[in-house]
């Protein structure tokens, strides 16, 4: 069933992931997170925006164990870690925040 | 305990699926914790060039992909020798994999390694897996 932002309706794949990337803007993620009653705040944006970021670069969604070490690199240590992440993005920081940034699901996330 | 798993890429990236594949598997199977190589050899050293463009035959360019196998601590890559000379290649025209090393303080060392064929032959006599592609 397609998700409706800003008046457009948006192609999703089963597992609620954007079916085409280029569809994503700020709206697609405030309005998924809204559907699983997650407030984005500005810690919540810092991860989404870092997980693009990795996506223009890598052309992949990393697995979890990669986001967590990558952003500890980034974004420092307090940060880099499964209890913040996991915080933020309780569905699984891999796979929620991935969804809310537009990416496909992580590769080798089951 | 960990088993050594080797991964051979023999064909060239687009035009068939086994190097997307392959690429792939090696991310899904980085998160098993396994000892795992990658091997280039024939075409497949293509597969590592720099500045591919896929405008036009309606493939996604996924060349930036390799360069995220170091954080998936995948930091042997064995390329062939014989197969770059055989194309006229060098390492110079490979991207440049590199892998930060969490026990040197986050050093940053080269992923890619030039090896011959008899060299390549003992490494994989030496892996419990060899999957090729």
């Amino acid at each position: 069933m397609p998700i409706e932002v800003n008046g457009k309706q948006l192609e999703v794949d089963e597992e609620g992931y954007l079916a085409n990337l280029n569809d994503w803007e700020p709206a697609v993620a405030e309005v998924m997170a809204k559907a699983e009653d997650v407030e984005l705040g500005e810690d919540h944006w810092e991860i989404i925006n870092f997980l693009r970021e990795y996506y223009e670069e890598y052309q992949i969604a990393p697995a979890v164990r990669v986001l967590t070490k990558a952003v500890g690199k980034k974004l420092g240590k307090e940060k880099g870690n499964s209890k913040y992440l996991y915080e933020l993005f309780p569905y699984g920081p891999g796979k929620q925040a991935c969804k809310y940034a537009g990416l496909p699901k992580p590769t080798g996330c089951v | 305990m960990a088993k050594k798993f080797m991964y051979m890429n023999t064909k060239a990236p687009y035009g068939t699926i086994y190097a997307l594949e392959s690429l792939e598997v090696v991310l899904i199977g980085a998160a098993f914790e396994q000892d795992v190589s990658l091997a280039f050899i024939d075409d497949g050293v293509y597969q590592l060039t720099k500045g591919q463009n896929t405008d036009g035959i309606g493939m996604k360019n996924f060349s930036p992909t390799y360069s995220a196998l170091g954080d998936y601590d995948v930091n042997k890559i064995y390329v062939e020798k014989e197969s770059l000379e055989e194309r006229g290649l060098t390492l110079d025209d490979l991207q440049h994999l590199t892998w930060e090393d969490e026990d040197e303080d986050w050093a940053e060392k080269d992923s890619i390694k030039l090896v011959s064929r008899a060299e390549l032959a003992d490494i994989l006599d030496d892996q419990d897996v060899v999957l090729s592609f």
